[in-house]
């Protein structure tokens, strides 16, 4: 297929471009890219495939595969490289207070170095390499994080900031070459790598302490090296193929380690590798061993290596975290006993649940919290309007409960008798005093179980097999006496009445399901001696899978506030609106999370293009018009280079609006870097086309004219919104006087 | 010339004959049996009850077509609209035809046996298969219940089995004349399919593939001039694309011109699209003065609050000097927004420059731009805000009604009208018609409804503020009420407030103005999303985990499920699998080059699978997605594709897959075997699926093949 693509392109015009950019120096940038367009013009396009056998580093291989002239494309790179680092490593210690989100990765870093157990909704790689970055360049973790605008004095942040920054300085590049190693275009590379560049958008995103630079990177990084990878195609099983289906799988985990977003990618990597599979499969030249042998490598290089990656994370994430911390609650009791500090880490306690034990109870679903009660009642409609009783996943005062026989309120002194299984027994909330309680009302989410109330005196017997109740070990249903219901933890958030905690009801359904099955999990009784409790540990898939359910639930947990101004998907491609990193009066130093409106805009209007020229040449193609060598490779590059692209945006944008939890302007960036590379070619295609319009020299001038007015006008939108990035202060955009005014161009944006 | 004598042949098929008699008999018989609201006729009846009365009405769950079409057979049942459909179970008067409303329905599912006859025939597979796709679809319990009630479900599989079936047979006649004539039938089904129920969706788009699929390849045929091509592709297109369109806009011109009364939905809507209703609020602000003058009185409507409305609201409380949680106010009096008429809700307009209260003659109308006051009418307070945090968004600016307690807080109470639609109207302020911020002077604040209550001290009503820098819908006020102030006295204010308004012109709006409120309405307006006692999961349909009690007798344990049939339902699924083991098999095969079915053959199971298993994905996958209460009826379309998936797919074993005549006949003996156990289990679920005969307790639990199914029993 490449050689078909090959193009011979006449020597003589070579040898003056090559001249041209030996003049040239890297000073400025507007010189180089006119140097750079001149090589266009001179036709320095597609070249011979098998000049690229030698992928030894990364950068010089990847220009090595285009041109044959590697120092201008070294030159070019080293260019973009040098840029890139300037603009996001500029004023990165500015502000010196913490910003946005940095107040919980901050802080999760902190936990790190001080091995503290935490919970979130992200897989630990991101939050792991900003520990890391801080603990090598010598912050103790001492800081709290507490909240946005808190001044960070002495201690040393810059070394995290420093490290996102360094990360999401390769995003230009790897942008570069992934454009210039689909399209072998220097013109479409450049396009990229300015839009980037001078995305204000990325570079704020990529300065603090934060997730997305680390996501984009490793994202970026498993595009470049599937990119890499699908070129070395014709000489399977060498190892250059190998380290770029390593690399591939290597940087999945990486994406997948740091953010769920990471699945995003992998779907991307995966649709591309059945593809490249059936387009092995119908290769009739390669025998069935062949392919079985592609087959396996891709299994081995891009599942299995990145599955080891990822697990090896977790491992390292309970290793390091061994002390406990903030969120051991949303973890089961034997998950909570390895934690040093925890009270259930070398547990002593009595043995066997006896009656006027205080116990607190925990569902056995993953993640499903305490029995909890406390003094607000079931608001009017829902079902009886009594005490609330619901699951918690935080320990609180409020968990607590009293074990009772049925009789009697007070528990009898001197008799210390243990729960048997099929007792009758009666649970009193011991902050309230209230009883466990179940009717037969509707229960307020899930309409086919009952209510229940913390009200009245009500029968709950429980037990399973076995005689005694065994604290912690034994799995305890509680069946409803008088409407033989069992006790369910149905994992719905009840609304802003019950306080955003987990709905329980009584169930009508006697199926054993976790969610129905409760373990005594604290218990205080005097009257029985405390015995060391070695809680059976967890084998470590069963943490593995109980962290994952966790976060999941956690992250479909995360529901827009009634009052919180909620992003929509469909704001973000127009640059609707940013979000506030720092500040908002014209007294405090601002940064506006805002991509550069001329980048996004023209990315929106590539968008719009890309699918009238797709069709366009496609219904060419399709009906058989006799099109120009030229002509057709460049549909061919539009239709399978730019779809590859298409594909990335779509997949990491589309799948937002069908998700119900809280989103921010931020969860575009993966998708914005996709239409920045998809402008790239497009706009590279379009201007090449300047020959339908016009005759060869006008056309050449036109192209050259509409590039360099595209660059320029990037790079001016860049001088004009620097300040979006790299701070503001004095008077807001509206007021005269400001230094923004008369660029707030709409209404939305909050600078 | 005639030619005598004149002979006329036909044929007809005895099979399609027989099998649409059945299908008329299992979905009409004793359709008037139970006597009583079935489930969801309770949610529909109401809605026919409406168009027999003409009042207008919104329902987010669907366009109203199949309404329409409901209605009509109540219609021609002489149905008056006079019967309350307040609860499931509740008893039909003698004098309502029960028959006629259930009867449309009814027939539209019965029609879909034969259709599916046809459609099996027309997907190129033989007689017999046929047969079998209708006999499945006629002894489906599930489907037979679904069509013989007041419900949609049997209207949109009907709709869009024809949209196939004219489709496949524009595709397979390329020389006929009429061929154009079927899709433009296509194109109108599929309209009728979406007008239904807007899950109908799903089986348009994937029509609309499979049409460009073919067109695709049109394209491709180099055999045809380009000319043809476009002209073809230009008639695809408008049959398939635009026709549908201007008829899914037809059905909503038929809603609105059926509908001119003003009903309980109406405050849902723009005053605008009320004021064209008769009745309501066209009867208070007919003849209302059109332009807003100083002087004038008015009730400012906030368009934001969905779907309840409410009006800029003042009244004699203060807000308190602390809150809850200690921030401080100014202690002026409250202003909020509160969602029902009171004379606390008149303002009026006043001139910063001028004393006066009244109109003057003649009327100086507000145009955008202008600064005016506002005061309130009952306690004469002026619309203040200042730089003090509101209640519940501190965010925001307070907004009050200004006392001065000589705290130097200066009044602030100037505000600037700009009229936000003021391209489409003029310039004046418009009653009812003009959009219009109320921008405050001082601070460059919008008046804006925050959406939230108040606590207690703000009698739950809905906080007013003014917002810096926003430019959301919810800043937009309109005036609803209107007449000009003639009292400059407050006592004669008063007793002037309090006194109805009335007047006279009526006001249109477009029917396209309209049709897009409407439509943005159904489609934004939220339900409440709480789960229903039967509503399921989309996973739990598969294997049926769950049913829907529709209807229990009052005294009797005589009841009716929406229970599939067991066994049919289990074969589809198993032949959904086989279906799609079997093509990826082909496809690796012929990937490598092992053609192992000829073309034809090929392009049939291609098709077969484009349509059946095509529909089942585009009718399923997307309520995995969905976080709506979802129900197993919802699955009936879906299933439907199944259903001439097992037939068509046997039939391809048959042919392609057994060469020995011995297999052969093991598989039809299999087939055999297999209706007689679909017709057994059939009858085995009749009782709940007609309510009659009446079983016992023990009959009961027998019938409860699955523990999660609920069947209801009496307690004796």
């Amino acid at each position: 297929m490449a050689k078909e693509e090959c193009m011979t392109q006449s020597t003589t015009t070579r040898d003056t471009s090559t001249l041209r950019n030996r003049r040239t120096g890297p000073t400025s940038s507007r010189e180089a890219l006119q140097a750079l367009e001149d090589s266009q013009a001179a036709g320095l396009s597609p070249e011979d495939d098998t000049q690229s056998s030698n992928g030894t580093s990364h950068h010089l291989s990847a220009g090595g595969h285009v041109s044959r002239d590697p120092q201008s494309g070294g030159v070019v790179l080293m260019l973009v490289a040098g840029l890139s680092f300037a603009t996001r490593l500029y004023r990165i210690t500015e502000p010196p207070h913490v910003c946005w989100d940095e107040t919980h990765f901050g802080k999760m870093g902190s936990y790190y170095i001080n091995r503290t157990f935490f919970f979130d909704v992200h897989p630990p790689l991101g939050k792991m390499l900003i520990g890391l970055a801080g603990y090598m360049t010598g912050y103790d973790g001492s800081f709290p994080f507490a909240k946005p605008g808190d001044k960070y004095e002495h201690h040393n942040y810059w070394g995290m900031r420093g490290l996102c920054a360094v990360l999401g300085s390769f995003l230009p590049i790897f942008a570069y070459l992934i454009v210039l190693n689909l399209s072998r275009s220097y013109t479409a590379a450049l396009i990229t790598a300015t839009l980037v560049i001078c995305d204000t958008g990325c570079i704020t995103i990529s300065q603090y302490i934060l997730l997305d630079p680390i996501l984009l990177f490793f994202i970026m990084a498993a595009v470049l090296s599937m990119v890499n990878f699908s070129l070395q195609r014709f000489r399977p099983f060498t190892s250059s193929w190998w380290l770029w289906l390593i690399l591939t799988g290597v940087n999945l985990a990486g994406a997948l380690g740091v953010k769920f977003v990471g699945l995003f990618v992998v779907l991307l990597v995966g649709l591309n590798t059945v593809w490249d599979l059936w387009r092995l499969l119908g290769d009739l030249s390669l025998s069935l061993v062949e392919i079985t042998k592609h087959f396996l490598a891709r299994i081995v290089g891009l599942i299995l290596v990145p599955l080891f990656l990822y697990v090896t994370i977790f491992a390292v994430h309970f290793v390091v975290l061994n002390k406990s911390g903030p969120g051991d609650g949303f973890y089961s009791s034997a998950f909570q006993s390895r934690l040093i500090g925890n009270n259930l880490h070398n547990a002593s306690m009595p043995e066997y649940l006896a009656y006027g034990s205080i116990i607190t109870v925990k569902n056995l679903r993953i993640a499903g919290g305490y029995l909890h009660s406390h003094w607000h009642l079931y608001p009017e409609g829902v079902g009886a309007r009594q005490q609330q009783v619901t699951a918690y996943l935080h320990k609180d005062y409020n968990n607590v409960w009293l074990v009772h026989r049925p009789d009697n309120n007070a528990s009898q002194p001197g008799t210390a008798d243990l729960v048997r299984h099929g007792d009758i027994i009666r649970l009193e909330h011991k902050e309230t005093t209230r009883n466990l309680h179940g009717h037969l009302h509707e229960a307020p989410l899930t309409k086919k179980h009952f209510q229940v109330t913390g009200y009245g005196i009500v029968e709950v017997c429980g037990g399973r097999k076995g005689d005694l109740v065994k604290v912690l070990r034994s799995k305890v249903r509680f069946l409803h006496r008088a409407t033989g219901c069992v006790l369910y933890s149905s994992g719905k958030t009840l609304p802003k009445w019950g306080w955003e905690q987990v709905e329980v009801t009584c169930s009508p359904y006697l199926k054993e399901t976790p969610s129905s099955q409760w373990n005594i999990e604290d218990h205080v009784n005097p009257k029985w001696p405390n015995i060391s409790l070695s809680v059976l540990k967890p084998h470590f898939l069963e943490i593995l899978l109980e962290s994952h359910i966790v976060m999941i639930r956690g992250n479909s947990g995360l529901k827009p506030k009634d009052n919180e101004m909620n992003s929509k998907p469909w704001h973000w491609p127009i640059d609707y609106q940013g979000l506030r990193f720092s500040g908002v009066n014209d007294t405090e130093y601002r940064v506006y999370l805002l991509g550069n409106p001329v980048v996004w805009w023209m990315n929106l209007a590539s968008l719009g293009l890309y699918p009238i020229m797709v069709a366009v040449a496609s219904i060419a193609l399709q009906r058989g018009f006799s099109l120009g060598q030229k002509r057709k490779e460049h549909s061919l590059v539009l239709q399978r280079e730019g779809g590859l692209l298409l594909l990335g945006w779509l997949l990491h944008y589309a799948p937002f609006y069908t998700m119900g939890r809280v989103l921010y302007f931020h969860h575009y960036f993966p998708a914005m870097l996709f239409s920045s590379m998809l402008t790239g070619i497009t706009f590279d295609v379009l201007l090449k086309s300047t020959d339908l319009l016009l005759r060869p020299p006008y056309s050449d001038w036109l192209r050259r004219l509409g590039l360099l007015v595209l660059l320029l006008s990037v790079l001016y939108s860049f001088y004009l919104f620097h300040p979006l990035s790299y701070g503001m202060t004095g008077p807001l955009a509206h007021e005269p006087g400001s230094a923004m005014a008369g660029q707030k161009w709409m209404d939305s944006w909050e600078f | 010339m005639l030619q005598f004598p004149l002979v006329v042949t036909t044929q007809v098929d005895v099979v399609l004959v027989l099998v649409s008699l059945l299908a008329f008999w299992t979905r009409l018989s004793r359709l008037s049996s139970p006597n009583a609201v079935v489930f969801d006729e309770v949610y529909y009846g109401q809605f026919v009850s409406l168009y027999m009365k003409r009042v207008f009405f919104i329902d987010d769950s669907g366009p109203p077509l199949g309404h329409m079409i409901m209605a009509l057979g109540a219609y021609l049942g002489g149905f008056d609209g006079n019967f309350v459909w307040n609860r499931i179970g509740a008893e039909y008067p003698s004098s309502l035809s029960v028959w006629s409303l259930r009867l449309l329905p009814a027939v539209c599912g019965a029609l879909c046996v034969p259709l599916v006859y046809l459609l099996t025939l027309e997907l190129k597979f033989s007689h017999l298969s046929a047969l079998g796709a209708s006999v499945l679809l006629l002894l489906e319990n599930s489907l037979i219940v679904q069509s013989r009630f007041m419900l949609l479900e049997s209207l949109l599989i009907f709709f869009v089995l024809v949209a196939f079936l004219s489709y496949l047979k524009f595709h397979n006649q390329p020389n006929s004349c009429f061929r154009f004539c079927w899709l433009l039938l296509s194109g109108g089904s599929c309209a009728a399919a979406v007008g239904v129920k807007y899950m109908g969706v799903f089986s348009y788009l994937l029509l609309v593939g499979v049409a460009s699929l073919h067109t695709w390849n049109l394209i491709g045929d180099r055999t045809i001039s380009h000319l043809s091509v476009c002209v073809q592709c230009v008639c695809r297109a408008v049959c398939v694309l635009v026709v549908p369109v201007l008829l899914y806009v037809f059905w909503f011109y038929l809603h609105l011109t059926l509908l001119h009364r003003s009903g309980p939905h109406d405050q849902l809507m723009s005053s605008a699209f009320q004021a064209s209703l008769e009745g309501g609020l066209s009867r208070i602000t007919q003849g209302q003065p059109l332009d807003v003058s100083y002087g004038s009185q008015v009730t400012l409507r906030s368009s934001a609050s969905q779907p309840i409305p409410c009006w800029l609201h003042s009244h004699k409380a203060n807000y308190p000097i602390r809150y809850e949680n200690g921030r401080g106010s100014s202690h002026q009096q409250q202003v909020t927004c509160y969602p029902f008429k009171d004379v606390n809700n008149w303002w009026i307009i006043k001139d910063a420059g001028r004393q006066q209260l009244v109109v003057s003659s003649p009327p100086r109308p507000v145009r955008h731009g202008d600064v005016i006051q506002l005061v309130h009418g009952m306690t004469s307070r002026f619309l203040n805000s200042h730089d003090v945090a509101a209640p519940m968004s501190p965010h925001s600016q307070e907004v009050s009604g200004y006392i001065d307690f000589n705290v130097s807080m200066a009044a602030q109470n100037l505000w600037r009208v700009d009229i936000s639609n003021r391209e489409a109207e003029s310039e004046s302020w418009k009653t009812i018609l003009s959009e219009v911020r109320l921008v405050h002077v001082n601070t460059s604040a919008v008046l804006k409804l925050s959406g939230v209550s108040l606590p207690d001290w703000g009698f739950r009503q809905l906080e007013v503020v003014a917002e810096k820098q926003s430019k959301a819908h919810s800043l937009v006020w309109t005036v609803e009420e209107h007449r000009y102030g003639t009292s400059q006295e407050q006592k004669e204010r008063e007793a002037e407030l309090h006194s109805p308004t009335h007047i006279d012109v009526d006001r249109k709006i477009s029917f396209w103005a309209k049709f897009l409120e409407l439509q943005w309405k159904m489609l934004t307006v939220k339900q409440e999303d709480s789960e229903h006692k039967y509503s399921s999961s989309p996973l739990e349909w598969i294997t049926m985990e769950t049913n829907i009690a529709y209807w229990l007798h009052s005294s009797t344990n005589a009841q009716i499920h929406l229970i599939g049939n067991p066994v049919s339902w289990g074969v589809a699924h198993i032949s959904l699998l086989a279906y799609q083991l079997l093509a990826a098999i082909y496809l690796l095969r012929r990937r490598r080059g092992l053609k192992d079915l000829p073309d034809g053959v090929w392009a049939q199971f291609v098709c077969l699978g484009y349509v059946c298993v095509g529909g089942w994905l585009v009718n399923f996958v997307p309520f995995l997605l969905m976080e709506k209460t979802l129900f197993l009826y919802h699955y009936l379309p879906a299933l439907c594709y199944l259903h001439l998936l097992s037939p068509a797919l046997l039939e391809h074993t048959h042919t392609q897959l057994l060469s020995r005549s011995t297999h052969r006949r093991a598989l039809g003996l299999c087939v055999c075997v297999g209706l007689v156990c679909v017709y057994l289990s059939y009858r085995t679920f009749c009782p709940l699926t007609y309510g009659t005969p009446e079983l016992s307790a023990n009959q009961l639990q027998a019938l409860k093949w699955r523990d999660s199914w609920d069947i209801l029993y009496r307690r004796r």
